[in-house]
């Protein structure tokens, strides 16, 4: 490895200067779970280290104890060769160590300043601590191409920039350690890159940053050195010169998988689901759709990218009869269905439209439920599963459920466990298979390999694709690129609440996709 | 929640060691009153479960099933009915209503039309929070603390108006002799004569059982459990909130509205004022320290049958003052209800030091 730590002007593998975090047989667990199984690792100064893994691998487990949330059973945290006893954030950010979370922890109503000194107010009056940090804004924005208006209000700015300020937040705390968890996450590519230029910017001035990320084109774009994580250990530490994305995938799944989708080409058949002219405007008086009109085609898997946010969730929730739309028309097999709020989800399903929801933690499952209670809910006033007089027969739903378990591969494979103590790869498999096992004529998903580790998405997709196959038709919403140009027969933009442009996956690219997403459209522009 | 428990331990255990904590303390402040703990404990326990007291016991505990069903029927929706007092007022009503409106020839029928009375009237109480709720987001605790009050005044009302008996007393006419329902002592002579408790208690071990069915077996109790856990995901799955809102707390004050049947029919024989007594309120400590299952519920209602009994012997004995029993019952909520973790969290350590060395 050659990383050039120019502030000191020393190379790490040259010289023996102490890393910048040195983890020494670091273990935890909560309860019976070992999230993290004697952790050793080594992050050079001014580098960019990678942690890769899949979900519930312990990534997020090993940040948080690095950044004071968790304490450690056992083992040994070292800062610049210095042990350091890390008990909460204070002492992380004593330490020099500044995290930005996956989710933001900014106050939307704050404005960026007010944001930025949070915790870190220098007295009881804020008026010298605010003119200090736009002081010191005003450098960092120079230095580090990390423009922010430092009077604008944080709710109103994109996502991309609330992002900076939660890089900015730990640099005015003079971080030079900065970890970063799943940043590209809820980003265009385009900000994506912005995000990369930044960090390398960073990593110039001799700041160390570790990046935790399930994404392996990041990890290979703009990472020096990559630990590969598996079931709470850390199974791999390589220099990414010398990896692959293939290789990682199989290091983090400890078995060859695909990445590809294999599937032939799609046989559309008659129109089954057609969108006219939806509308619908949210509690803020937002308008979230915009006439938006689409149709969908028996045998065809339908993708719609775009940033979260721009109004899939809601072209979701009132197709799955969550939400009451504004206005408009959805003709589902020639005939017209029910948008306003006296729908529910419960005649979508009857009708035909299963639904994989973005968010299986809070609509797609019940998380105190056990797994026979969530394998068939939505569906448990089917006649199979109706008893007399009101009681549930629990003895069908049992024995659904344990077919489910076996045909989907859901593990561990005991039917009364809690959707909770699921991997999230399972959990997903639990209401893909309620729901394609239902056959819908039209299934709606969502996100379907959002927080799902690897192996799973490969099975994941394998159903979906079968459910095409079988003549099914297949609206897919996802927010990753490379899943919708993997899984798609056709692909629709949505930006702002619009349809942006349509393409055929076989003729665009990410790039294409992603000025659509950004709401500009290429071919009008050239 | 349940991280490696065993179900035992997280049902019995933790609040068995809650409340021994709970009586710990209590013990420390009846020595600072100057009174001996050991004794405290001696006088309470026989005064609860002595010949005389069982009667008394059993007749609270009864109360307090019908009351702890109601809140813990309510919890599984995350509602949170706060007016179990009133709604067992208003149950009172319906019972004197419906017995005084007919002559009835025998209690076993008296007692059949009574408990519809007293459903259907505690019933409708909370079909008006409950509705503000649904229709609304009015929240169900302000709105039933609300009706409680409003309930109470309308009893009074009733009282001194269109349902008073002839006289000064705010009281109803006494109800005919073919509704008065048989004491556990007419059915076991082994009871004391004078103690209250009758045979509603066997209609609050059957409702136990009733709502133990609603929850975990149909169909209805599978949606409010799901709308409990998680009302989009409930919205998800077709589950309309506006019913299950609805069904559970009409379920919820049917089930306060029958601990009238104890009260009005069984003790009082006619409507009186402040028939139930703080009951309701109770309830929700009952529901609370029974994990809202059925069985702990009854468990926990015995419990509180207990202290409520036991307390007014410690106070008529030993000379501890009323207010003491209070302060013994607080404890006892405050232990087993809001400080459950304080014992939880080091047992789940204890279990899984000891699930790792077993391994």
């Amino acid at each position: 490895m050659t990383v050039e730590t120019q502030t000191q002007g020393q190379s790490e593998t040259a010289a023996p200067v102490a890393p910048a975090i040195e983890l020494i047989g670091v273990s935890k667990s909560f309860g019976p779970v070992q999230a993290n199984k004697d952790i050793d690792m080594i992050v050079a100064k001014g580098a960019i280290h990678g942690i890769v893994g899949e979900n519930g691998a312990g990534k997020s487990t090993l940040m948080s104890i690095l950044y004071g949330f968790y304490k450690a059973d056992a083992g040994e945290i070292k800062i610049d060769g210095v042990t350091t006893e890390i008990t909460d954030s204070h002492a992380a950010i004593a330490a020099g160590i500044g995290m930005v979370h996956q989710h933001f922890m900014l106050v939307q109503p704050f404005t960026v300043l007010e944001n930025v000194i949070m915790g870190a107010e220098d007295g009881p009056l804020l008026r010298p601590s605010l003119a200090k940090a736009r002081k010191v804004l005003a450098e960092l924005a120079a230095e580090y191409e990390l423009d922010v208006d430092p009077d604008a209000i944080v709710g109103d700015l994109s996502v991309g920039f609330q992002q900076r300020v939660e890089i900015l937040k730990a640099l005015y705390r003079e971080a030079d350690i900065l970890i970063l968890d799943e940043p590209t996450g809820v980003l265009t590519p385009a900000e994506a890159d912005h995000l990369f230029r930044i960090l390398e910017n960073l990593k110039e001035q001799g700041k160390t940053i570790v990046l935790i990320t399930h994404k392996l084109r990041e990890i290979m774009a703009v990472t020096d050195t990559v630990s590969v994580m598996r079931r709470g250990e850390m199974t791999a530490t390589v220099k990414t010169a010398e990896t692959s994305a293939s290789e990682l995938a199989d290091l983090m799944v400890g078995r060859h998988v695909v990445l590809e989708v294999d599937k032939s080409d799609a046989e559309p058949g008659e129109v089954i689901l057609e969108v006219k002219n939806l509308c619908v405007t949210d509690f803020q008086g937002v308008k979230k759709l915009k006439d938006v009109s689409l149709k969908l085609r028996a045998g065809e898997i339908l993708g719609v990218a775009g940033v979260a946010g721009n109004g899939q969730s809601d072209l979701l929730n009132i197709l799955g009869g969550i939400d009451a739309a504004e206005s408009g028309e959805v003709i589902l097999k020639g005939e017209s269905i029910d948008l306003t709020h006296k729908a529910s989800a419960a005649m979508r399903r009857e009708r035909g439209i299963g639904h994989v929801p973005e968010d299986r933690h809070a609509l797609g499952l019940v998380m105190p439920f056990q797994t026979w209670e969530n394998a068939v809910f939505g569906y448990h006033n089917n006649p199979e599963f109706s008893g007399k007089y009101g009681l549930a027969n629990q003895k069908a739903m049992m024995e659904d459920t344990k077919r489910k378990i076996e045909k989907y591969d859901i593990r561990p494979t005991n039917p009364h466990l809690q959707a909770s103590n699921y991997s999230g790869g399972n959990q997903q498999k639990i209401v893909i298979a309620r729901e394609i096992v239902n056959n819908p004529d039209v299934l709606l998903v969502g996100q379907p390999t959002r927080g799902v580790d690897i192996g799973a998405i490969e099975f994941i997709h394998k159903q979906i694709v079968a459910l095409r196959d079988e003549g099914k038709a297949v609206l897919l919403v996802s927010v990753e690129l490379e899943e919708i140009l993997a899984l798609s027969d056709r692909i629709i933009v949505m930006f702002d609440g619009v349809i942006q442009g349509e393409r055929m996956p076989k003729e665009t690219n990410e790039q294409e996709l992603g000025m659509l997403m950004a709401g500009i459209d290429p071919e009008a522009s050239a | 929640m349940n991280k490696g428990l065993p179900k035992w331990a997280d049902i019995i255990l933790i609040p068995l060691l809650s409340l021994m904590l709970a009586f710990l303390v209590s013990g420390l402040v009846v020595m600072f009153i100057g009174k001996d703990p050991i004794e405290a404990v001696k006088v309470m326990v026989s005064g609860a479960l002595g010949k005389f007291g069982i009667g008394y016991t059993l007749y609270y505990t009864t109360n307090f099933i019908f009351t702890g069903l109601a809140v813990a029927v309510a919890f599984h929706a995350r509602m949170f009915n706060i007016g179990g007092e009133g709604q067992a007022g208003i149950g009172g009503v319906g019972v004197a209503v419906v017995l005084l409106s007919v002559d009835w020839p025998h209690w076993t029928i008296a007692i059949v039309a009574a408990s519809v009375g007293a459903m259907v009237f505690g019933a409708a109480w909370a079909a008006i929070p409950a509705y503000l709720q649904a229709k609304r987001g009015s929240h169900i605790v302000i709105t039933t603390i609300m009706f409680n009050w409003i309930g109470s005044a309308l009893i009074v009302y009733l009282l001194v108006g269109p349902m008073q008996a002839p006289g000064m007393v705010p009281e109803t006419m006494g109800f005919s002799a073919g509704s008065s329902i048989p004491t556990l002592n007419d059915m076991f002579p082994a009871f004391d004569k004078h103690a209250p408790a009758n045979v509603t208690l066997f209609l609050a071990l059957f409702a136990a059982v009733g709502v133990w069915v609603l929850i975990w077996k149909t169909r209805l109790g599978y949606e409010i459990r799901a709308f409990g856990h998680s009302e989009k995901a409930a919205v998800y799955a077709g589950i309309s909130p506006l019913k299950i809102i609805m069904v559970a707390m009409l379920v919820s004050g049917a089930l306060a509205g029958m601990m009238a049947v104890n009260t009005v029919q069984g003790e009082a024989e006619r409507l009186i004022l402040d028939t139930v007594q703080g009951a309701g309120f109770v309830g929700i400590a009952v529901a609370l320290m029974g994990r809202s299952h059925p069985v702990g519920v009854v468990l926990a209602a015995f419990l509180f049958g207990i202290l409520y009994q036991g307390g007014g012997e410690l106070s008529f004995e030993m000379g501890i003052p009323r207010e003491m029993i209070v302060v013994i019952q607080a404890l006892v909520i405050m232990f087993v209800g809001s400080l459950e973790n304080m014992v939880r969290i080091p047992v789940e350590r204890l279990f899984v030091r000891f699930s790792k060395g077993a391994a």
